[in-house]
C-alpha cells in the first residue's frame, strides 16, 4: 500500500499563491460588478413627500416613487368593508387589510404588478380593483392577489403620515 | 482539414506565410472541401454572415447620432429618421436587419434538426451555434430598448422581472440589471454598451463555428460521411460561393422589400410613443423572433415555472446530440422522426401565433398543448425513436440517391459529349 503522500513545501507555497492570486483578481473585479447596483444619486432620491389634501374618497392618485408609481387610493366606505370582509383562507397571498392599510381610509401601495412589473389599471377586474393587462391578473379592494399569475400582493412601500394632509413615501 | 500542404509560390509569399500562414488559412478557405449534393438550406451560413455584417456596419453608424439618454434618446431616434442624411434608411435596414437575422437564423437551426447537422462529430459546433443565438436574443432585446419607446420601456421592463423570480437573490439581481428600483437611465446607458459589445462577442464566435465546421467538414442531405477529396466534394471557392451568393441575393430581395416597402410592419406602432412609466400599454407583446418563447412564459400558470419553463426551452438544445440516440442523421432515412420533426415545426410556428394573441381562453389551452409537445419532442419522442425507429437503408456513398434514378447516367454521358466549353478535353 502507498504510503500517504506528505505535502511538500513546494505545494504549500502554490496553494498559497493561488489563494491569493483568486482574493487579487475577485477584489479587482468587485468594482466592476458593483458599479452597476444604483448609485448615490438614484439612492438620494429615496424619499417623497406627497400633499393628498385633494383627494376626494373614491379617487386615485399616482405619483412616482424612484421611477415607480405609487398608488395613493382614498377608499370608499364599500371598498374598505370588502377588503376587510374577505376570509384569508381565500388569498393567494395571506395578509389582513388591517395590516395594509393602517390608517384604512388611504391604501398606499407600489403600482407595479408583482408578475412582471407592468402598471394595473384601476377600478377593472373581477373585484373593480385593480385588474393588469399584460398578463392577467386582478387584485382587489386591499391590492391582494386574487387570480393570475402574480404572485404576490402589491408592495406597500413605507411611508408615513407626516401630518393629515402629506404623506411621506419611502 | 487533411488537404495538400499548401506552399506559396513567390518567395515574399514564402517569407511571410512562415511567420504568419495568413496564405494557407486563405488557401484552405478557398480549396475547402464542401460535398457536391448541398442544397439550397446549406446557404444560410453565408446568409447569417452577411446580416452580422450588415447589422454591425449600420449599427456603427447609427451609433453615430444616437444618444444613450432618457431625455434624449427617443427624440435622437426622431433626428435619425427626419434629419440625418439617409438615416432612415440606415435605421430601417438595421431594425429590419435584425428581423432578417432571425429568420436566417430559425431556418439554419431547422435545417441542422432536419438533417440531423447537429449529432456527432459535430456536438460543438452546435452548441457554439446556440451560444451564437443566446447572445443574438440578447442584443436584439437590448437593442430594441435603445429607442426609449412604450414598447422598448415596458418590454425592458417585464423581461428584467423574469429575474425577481428567481428566489432569494432574485430582487438583488434585477436592482442590479437597472442599475436602480426600476428601468431608468442606468439601464438604458448599460444596455446601449452592451448592444455594442454583444455583436462582436458574437462575431468571435462565428469564428469558432466556422472552425469547428472545419473540421470534420459540411454535414450533408443524405447525413453519411462524404469521403474528403474524393469526386465526393467540390473546393469551396468558386461553387459555393456562387451558390450563396445567388441565395443572398435571393434573401436580398425580401429583406429589402421589408426595408422599403414594409419598414415597420414586423415593429410595433407603441414604439413611435415615448417611454412612460405611469402607463403600460394594454397589449405588450415582443419582437416576432422572441414569441415562441413569450407564449411557453405564459402557458405555464405560476411565475417561477414559466420563467425555468422559458429558459429550458433553450437550454435543452443543448442536450439534443446526446436526446437524440439514432445513429442515422438525416430525417431523409428516417420515416417517423421526419414526420415528429414537421410536428414541431408546426408547435413552434404555433406558438408564436399565441405569444401574440392574449392569454385566455382557447389561446391558453392551445400554447399549453404545443408547450407539452416541445418537450415531449426532445425529452421523450427522440430517445425512444433513436431506439424503436426502423430506418431506411442508407446509400453507400452521397452519389447513389442521384445515379440510381434511371436514365440518369445516358443523360449525362450525352450533356458531356455535347460539351464545347473549357478544359473539354477532360470530360471526353
Amino acid at each position: 500500500m502507498s504510503k500517504e503522500i506528505k505535502p511538500k513545501r513546494r505545494d504549500f507555497l502554490f496553494t498559497a499563491t493561488y489563494a491569493i492570486g483568486a482574493i487579487g483578481v475577485g477584489s479587482a473585479i468587485w468594482p466592476l460588478v458593483d458599479q452597476m447596483n444604483p448609485d448615490s444619486s438614484v439612492k438620494a432620491l429615496s424619499t417623497t413627500e406627497v400633499d393628498v389634501s385633494s383627494v376626494e374618497p373614491g379617487k386615485t392618485i399616482t405619483v412616482l416613487w424612484r421611477g415607480k408609481p405609487i398608488f395613493i387610493r382614498r377608499r370608499t366606505k364599500k371598498e374598505i368593508d370588502e377588503a376587510a370582509s374577505v376570509d384569508l383562507k381565500d388569498l393567494k397571498d395571506p395578509e389582513k387589510d388591517s395590516d395594509r392599510a393602517k390608517n384604512p381610509e388611504w391604501l398606499v401601495m407600489v403600482g407595479v404588478c408583482t408578475h412582471l412589473g407592468c402598471v394595473p389599471l384601476g377600478e377593472k377586474g373581477d373585484y373593480k380593483a385593480w385588474f393588469c393587462p399584460c398578463h392577467g391578473s386582478h387584485y382587489d379592494t386591499s391590492g391582494r392577489v386574487r387570480k393570475g399569475p402574480a404572485p404576490k400582493n402589491l408592495e406597500i412601500p413605507k411611508y408615513e403620515f407626516v401630518d393629515t394632509n402629506t404623506i411621506k413615501i419611502g | 482539414m487533411s488537404e495538400v500542404k499548401y506552399i506559396p509560390k513567390s518567395k515574399l509569399a514564402k517569407w511571410f506565410d512562415s511567420r504568419l500562414p495568413l496564405l494557407t488559412l486563405a488557401h484552405h478557405l478557398q480549396s475547402y472541401p464542401t460535398p457536391k449534393n448541398l442544397n439550397y438550406w446549406w446557404t444560410f451560413g453565408g446568409i447569417l454572415t452577411f446580416c452580422l455584417i450588415t447589422q454591425i456596419i449600420t449599427g456603427l453608424v447609427l451609433a453615430m447620432h444616437y444618444v444613450a439618454h432618457v431625455d434624449h434618446a427617443f427624440e435622437s431616434i426622431e433626428h435619425i429618421m427626419r434629419d440625418v442624411n439617409y438615416g432612415w434608411l440606415i435605421r430601417y435596414v438595421h431594425a429590419n436587419g435584425a428581423s432578417m437575422f432571425f429568420l436566417a437564423v430559425y431556418i439554419h437551426i431547422f435545417r441542422s434538426l432536419f438533417y440531423g447537422s447537429y449529432k456527432s462529430p459535430r456536438e460543438v459546433i452546435w452548441i457554439i451555434g446556440l451560444l451564437i443565438y443566446i447572445l443574438m436574443m440578447a442584443t436584439a432585446f437590448m437593442g430594441y430598448v435603445l429607442p426609449w419607446g412604450q414598447m422598448s420601456f415596458w418590454g425592458a421592463t417585464v423581461i428584467t422581472n423574469l429575474f425577481t423570480a428567481i428566489p432569494i437573490v432574485g430582487e438583488s439581481i434585477t436592482t442590479w440589471l437597472w442599475g436602480g428600483y426600476s428601468v431608468d437611465n442606468p439601464t438604458l446607458n448599460r444596455f446601449y454598451s452592451l448592444h455594442y459589445l454583444l455583436p462582436f462577442l458574437i462575431f468571435g464566435l462565428v469564428i469558432l463555428h466556422i472552425w469547428a465546421l472545419h473540421v470534420p467538414g459540411n454535414n450533408n442531405p443524405t447525413g453519411i460521411d462524404v469521403k474528403k477529396n474524393s469526386n465526393e466534394t467540390m473546393p469551396f471557392h468558386p461553387y459555393m460561393v456562387m451558390k450563396d451568393l445567388l441565395a443572398l441575393l435571393l434573401f436580398l430581395i425580401v429583406f429589402l422589400w421589408f426595408v422599403f416597402f414594409a419598414p415597420n410592419v414586423l415593429g410595433h406602432p407603441d414604439n413611435y410613443i415615448e417611454a412612460n412609466p405611469l402607463v403600460t400599454p394594454s397589449h405588450i407583446v415582443p419582437e416576432w423572433y422572441l414569441l415562441p418563447f413569450y407564449a411557453i412564459l405564459r402557458a405555464i400558470p405560476s411565475k417561477l415555472g414559466g420563467v425555468i419553463f422559458m429558459f429550458a426551452a433553450i437550454f435543452i438544445l443543448m442536450l439534443l446530440p446526446w436526446l437524440d440516440t439514432s445513429k442515422v442523421r438525416s430525417a431523409v432515412f428516417r420515416p417517423i422522426y421526419k414526420k415528429f420533426f414537421w410536428v414541431l415545426v408546426f408547435a413552434v410556428i404555433l406558438l408564436g401565433y399565441l405569444g401574440a394573441k392574449p392569454p385566455e381562453g382557447i389561446y391558453l389551452i392551445l400554447s399549453r398543448l404545443a408547450t407539452a409537445y416541445y418537450f415531449i419532442h426532445f425529452l421523450i419522442l427522440l430517445p425512444l425513436l433513436g431506439r424503436y425507429e426502423k430506418t431506411d437503408p442508407l446509400p453507400m456513398s452521397i452519389s447513389d440517391p442521384v445515379l440510381d434514378k434511371p436514365g440518369v447516367l445516358d443523360k449525362a454521358k450525352k450533356a458531356a459529349s455535347e460539351y464545347e466549353g473549357e478544359n473539354v478535353g477532360s470530360f471526353k
